[in-house]
C-alpha cells in the first residue's frame, strides 16, 4: 500500500481517476465548466509549484505568462489566421523564450527582491496588454475565435472538461517525471542549499532558468486553454492580482506537492463561486477562510493533512 | 607534481586579513590536515580553495591547471569536492536523494529525457540510487536511506555530507570538521573512513579540532594562526613545535597539551 | 522649469505616501520578518473612516483621531488573531495570511462603508500656491509636512525611548532580545500598531488629493512594497528614499513620457536598480557564511 502511494505515477493516476469520477458526479454543464476552470488553474499552479515549491524561487509575475498564452490564441488567429493550436504553441514558445531571456538576471535575486522583480516584470506584460488596444482590444479584451479540429468545432462544457482534464493529467505526469529526475534533484537541492548544490557540480543559475522556463510554459498553456474555453480574453488574466492568486493556490494547496496544486486551485476557484450566495460578505469570507486554512494547515492542505494522517497511523 | 597546490592565497574582510599568504599542497593518497585555534581562518581557507569566496591574491592549481576563483561547480567538474562545517544538507530530501545529488556530474542531463521519463532517465535514476546506497553503507548510514535528512541526527548528517561528496568521485576532498559534535564511537568510524578514502587514491584535506584524530590520520599537518601559516610538517614535528603549542593553547596550556597528546 | 517643478511636487506628494507605506512594511518586517501585504488597508481605513465620520458630523480633527485609533485596533487584531497564532510558520505562509487579511479587510470595508469613491475637503483650502511658475495645492504641504513629522517622531522614538530601543533590539536579534528580558511578542504587536497608525495618517492626509475607496489598499501595498525593496528591505532610510523615488518616477514618467505607462517606468527603473544592486539602494552586500 505504502509503496503504491510512493510510486512516481501515483499522483497523475489519482488526478486522472478524479477527472473521470467527477465527470459522472457533476450534475450539469455549469459544474463541468467550473471543473474545467479548476483543471486549467491547476495546470498553471503545477508549473508555478515546480518553480516555488521545488526550486524555492518565488514568482509574483506568473500571470504575465498566463496572459501571453491567453492572448496568443486570441491575437494570432485574428491577425494572421493561424490555427489556434499553432497559436497556443507559439505562445508557449514565446513565453519560454522570454523566461529564458529574463531568467538569468532576475533569478540572481533572492527572496523578497526576486518577488518584487518578478512582480514588476508581470506588471510590464499586463500593462502592454491593456494599453496596446490596436492589437489586444485594450481594457475591454477581445473575442477568441472557436477552434476547429479536422472540421470538428470544439465546443461545449463537456468537451472542454475532457480536454483540460487531459492536459492536467499530462502536466502532472511531466511534473512528477521532472521531480524524480536528475534535474528535479538538482532543483530541490539548490532550494535547500545553493552552496552545497554548486559544490555538487550543479550550475545553479542554469537550473533556475530551466525551471523558470518550464513554469512559464505551463502558465502559457493554461492561459491559452482558458481563452479557448471562455471564447474571450481580458487583461485581468495577466493582472498582478491573478499572479497573487496563483501563488496563493500554490501555498494553500501545499508547496512542493503536485496533488496540493490541484487542491489549491480547486479551493480558490470553487470557493468564490460558492461564496457569491453571500453577496456582500463574499470577500470577507474568502479572506477569513484563507487565513484560517493557513493558520491551521500551515504547510498547505495536502502536506499538512498527509503529515496528520501519518501521525495518526503511528 | 601535487594534485592540489595553493600559492600565497589571501582574502580580507573589512580590512582584517582573514587568510594571509597561505601556501600548501596536498598529495594523492594522503591526508593533509589544517589545524589552528578558532578564528585562525581554516574554514575561510576552504572557502577560498573551493571557490565559494573569491581570493584577493594568490593561486590555486588543481591537477596542474590554474583554477583560481573558478565557480564551485566548475571546480567540481575538475574533481574537487568538500563538506561543510555548519552542515549544508538538503533537508527536504531523503538521505539517498542527498547522495544522488552528489552524482549530478556523472548523470546525463538531457532535459527532454527527464521531462518524459524516457527509459534512459529511469535507468539513470536506478543507477544513481544503487551507487548512493553503496556509499550510504560505506559511511554506515544504510538504515537511513529513505529517511528525510531533516529527521536524521547530527552525527549522521556529517557522514551524509561525506557520502554526498564521495558520490562525485573527487580527486581532492576537503573535509571541514567531519567529527565535530560526534561521539567517540562515531569519531572512530570517521577516522577509519578518512583513511580508506585516502587509500582509494583521493587527496584528503582535513580541518578538524579533534587532535587525536588529526595526529593519528594525517600524513602532514599545517598550522594556521590569525590567517598565517605558523608551521607545517609531520604530526610529530608539529606536536613538539613550541610556537604551535603556545599559539594553540597559550603558554598555560602547554603542560596540559603534553599530557593530552602523549 | 515650471513644469519640472510641478512634477517634482506632485511626485514627492504621492511619493511621501508610498514612503509611509514602505516605512510601515519596514517596521513590521524588522520586528517580525513578516511582509505585511495588508499594509495598504491601513491607509484605506484611515481615509474611509475619516470620510464617514466627518459625513456623520464629527469635526475633522476628532474624526481623524478616531480613524487612526480604529486602524491601530485593526493592526493589533491582525497581529493577535492572525499572525501570533501562526508563529513559526514559513515566511510565505505568513505572507498568504496577510493577503487573506487584506482581502478580508477590503470585504469588511465594503460592508461597513460602501463601494464608492470619496474625498475629504482640503485642510486649508483649494487655492493653489504659485511657486516658481508651478501651482501647488496646499494639501501637498500637509502631506509632505505630515510625512516629515512622522519620520522625525519615529527617529526620536527609536533613538530616545526605552520602548523604541527594545524594538530595535528585537529587530537586530530576536533571541538575544528575549534573553535580556524584552517581551518580543509585545514588541511585534506594537510594531503592527505603529505601522497601522502611520498608514492611517497617510490615508487621511492624501485623501483630499487622490480620493479613497474600499479597494485602494492593494495598489498602495504593491507600490509600498516595491519602494521598500528599491531602498533595501529592512532599512528605514531606504524605505523613505525608495518611496519618494517611486513617486517621482511616476510623476516624471507620466509627465514626460507616457501617462499610460507611468507604472511601467517605475518598475523598469526598479528592475534596473536591482540587477545592478541586488540588495536595493541601501542594502548591504552580504558574505555567505558556510
Amino acid at each position: 500500500m505504502q509503496a503504491l502511494f510512493s510510486h512516481r505515477l501515483a499522483v497523475p493516476l489519482v488526478i486522472a481517476a478524479l477527472v473521470v469520477a467527477l465527470s459522472f458526479a457533476l450534475p450539469s454543464s455549469f459544474y463541468l465548466r467550473v471543473a474545467a476552470l479548476v483543471w486549467i488553474s491547476a495546470l498553471a499552479v503545477i508549473g508555478l509549484n515546480l518553480l516555488m515549491g521545488y526550486a524555492g524561487q518565488v514568482s509574483l509575475g506568473h500571470a504575465g505568462f498566463f496572459g501571453l498564452g491567453a492572448y496568443a490564441v486570441a491575437v494570432l488567429p485574428a491577425q494572421f489566421s493561424l490555427h489556434p493550436l499553432l497559436a497556443a504553441l507559439a505562445g508557449a514558445l514565446v513565453c519560454g523564450l522570454i523566461a529564458f531571456a529574463v531568467g538569468r538576471p532576475i533569478l540572481k535575486l533572492k527572496g523578497h527582491y526576486l518577488a518584487v522583480a518578478t512582480l514588476g516584470f508581470g506588471i510590464l506584460i499586463a500593462m502592454a496588454i491593456s494599453n496596446e488596444s490596436w492589437l489586444t482590444g485594450g481594457p475591454d479584451g477581445m473575442p477568441v475565435s472557436r477552434m476547429t479540429l479536422f472540421g470538428w468545432r470544439v465546443r461545449g462544457a463537456e468537451t472542454w472538461y475532457w480536454i483540460t482534464g487531459g492536459l492536467l493529467v499530462v502536466g502532472a505526469w511531466i511534473a512528477v517525471n521532472l521531480v524524480a529526475s536528475p534535474t528535479g534533484r538538482a532543483l530541490r537541492a539548490l532550494h535547500d542549499s545553493e552552496v552545497a548544490a554548486r559544490v555538487a557540480g550543479i550550475d545553479v543559475a542554469r537550473y533556475k532558468v530551466r525551471v523558470f522556463v518550464i513554469s512559464a510554459v505551463y502558465a502559457s498553456v493554461a492561459g491559452s486553454s482558458l481563452a479557448l474555453v471562455n471564447g474571450f480574453v481580458t487583461p485581468e488574466t495577466a493582472n498582478f492580482l491573478h499572479s497573487i492568486e496563483l501563488v496563493t493556490m500554490v501555498v494553500v494547496g501545499g508547496m512542493g506537492s503536485i496533488l496540493g496544486s490541484v487542491a489549491g486551485a480547486a479551493i480558490l476557484v470553487v470557493l468564490p463561486q460558492l461564496l457569491t450566495t453571500f453577496h456582500e460578505y463574499e470577500h470577507m469570507l474568502l479572506g477569513l477562510m484563507m487565513m484560517v486554512i493557513m493558520i491551521v494547515l500551515r504547510s498547505g492542505i495536502v502536506p499538512s493533512l498527509a503529515a496528520l494522517f501519518q501521525r495518526r497511523r503511528k | 607534481m601535487s594534485i592540489l597546490s595553493v600559492q600565497d592565497i589571501g582574502i580580507a574582510f573589512g580590512g582584517v586579513r582573514a587568510v594571509d599568504n597561505v601556501s600548501f599542497s596536498a598529495e594523492t593518497g594522503q591526508v593533509f590536515s589544517i589545524i589552528g585555534p578558532n578564528g585562525a581562518g581554516k574554514t575561510t581557507l576552504f572557502n577560498l580553495v573551493s571557490g565559494v569566496y573569491q581570493p584577493k591574491s594568490g593561486q590555486v592549481r588543481l591537477d596542474g591547471e590554474a583554477v583560481t576563483a573558478l565557480e564551485p561547480n566548475r571546480l567540481a567538474e575538475r574533481g574537487l569536492s568538500r563538506t561543510f562545517q555548519n552542515l549544508q544538507v538538503f533537508f527536504r530530501m531523503t538521505a539517498r536523494e542527498n547522495v544522488m545529488v552528489g552524482r549530478h556530474l556523472k548523470e546525463s542531463r538531457g532535459l527532454l529525457a527527464h521531462l518524459l521519463a524516457l527509459p534512459s532517465t529511469l535507468r539513470q535514476n536506478r543507477e544513481s540510487a544503487e551507487i548512493a546506497d553503496t556509499l550510504l553503507s560505506r559511511v554506515g548510514l544504510a538504515d537511513y536511506a529513505d529517511t528525510l535528512a531533516s529527521s536524521m541526527p547530527y552525527g549522521a548528517l556529517k557522514r551524509l555530507e561525506i557520502a554526498r561528496a564521495l558520490a562525485a568521485e573527487p580527486k581532492v576532498l576537503l573535509l571541514d570538521e567531519p567529527a565535530a559534535g560526534c561521539n567517540p564511537v562515531e569519531t572512530e568510524e570517521i577516522e577509519k573512513l578518512i583513511r580508506t578514502i585516502a587509500d582509494d587514491g583521493v587527496a584528503v584535506v582535513l580541518v578538524e579540532h579533534d587532535m587525536k584524530l588529526v595526529m593519528r590520520s594525517s600524513d602532514r599537518v599545517l598550522v594556521l594562526d590569525q590567517g598565517r601559516v605558523l608551521a607545517e610538517g609531520k604530526g610529530a614535528e608539529i606536536r613538539s613545535n613550541p610556537k604551535v603549542i603556545e599559539a594553540y593553547l597559550g603558554t598555560h596550556g602547554t603542560r596540559e597539551a603534553n599530557l593530552a597528546l602523549n | 522649469m515650471a513644469e519640472f517643478l510641478q512634477f517634482c511636487v506632485s511626485g514627492l506628494t504621492v511619493g511621501a505616501v508610498y514612503a509611509l507605506v514602505a516605512l510601515g512594511f519596514t517596521i513590521i518586517y524588522n520586528a517580525s520578518d513578516v511582509v505585511n501585504f495588508a499594509q495598504g488597508e491601513f491607509v484605506m481605513i484611515g481615509g474611509m473612516a475619516t470620510v464617514f465620520l466627518t459625513a456623520a458630523g464629527v469635526p475633522l480633527p476628532l474624526a481623524a483621531l478616531i480613524a487612526i485609533a480604529a486602524a491601530m485596533v485593526v493592526g493589533l487584531a491582525l497581529h493577535r488573531l492572525a499572525i501570533e497564532p501562526a508563529r513559526g510558520a514559513s515566511p510565505v505562509t505568513l505572507i498568504i495570511i496577510t493577503i487573506g487579511a487584506s482581502i478580508f479587510l477590503r470585504g469588511l470595508a465594503q460592508v461597513v462603508f460602501d463601494r464608492q469613491f470619496h474625498s475629504l475637503p482640503s485642510f486649508s483650502g483649494d487655492t493653489p500656491i504659485q511657486f516658481g511658475g508651478a501651482a501647488i495645492l496646499p494639501q501637498s504641504f500637509w502631506v509632505l509636512a505630515g510625512a516629515g513629522i512622522i519620520v522625525l517622531a519615529l527617529w526620536a522614538f527609536f533613538n530616545r525611548t526605552l520602548l523604541g530601543k527594545a524594538v530595535l533590539a528585537t529587530a537586530a536579534n530576536r533571541l538575544a532580545a528575549r534573553l535580556v528580558g524584552i517581551n518580543t511578542s509585545f514588541v511585534v504587536g506594537f510594531s503592527f500598531v505603529v505601522s497601522a497608525a502611520i498608514g492611517a495618517i497617510a490615508g487621511i492626509l492624501v485623501t483630499p488629493i487622490t480620493l479613497t475607496s474600499y479597494d485602494i489598499g492593494t495598489l498602495l501595498a504593491l507600490k509600498g512594497f516595491a519602494a521598500a525593496m528599491l531602498g533595501g528591505m529592512g532599512n528605514p532610510l531606504g524605505a523613505i528614499v525608495g518611496g519618494l523615488a517611486v513617486g517621482l518616477l511616476e510623476a516624471f514618467g507620466a509627465g514626460y513620457l507616457s501617462s499610460t505607462y507611468k507604472d511601467a517606468i517605475a518598475f523598469i527603473v526598479i528592475l534596473g536598480v536591482l540587477f545592478v544592486m541586488p540588495g536595493g539602494l541601501f542594502g548591504r552586500a552580504s558574505v555567505e557564511r558556510v
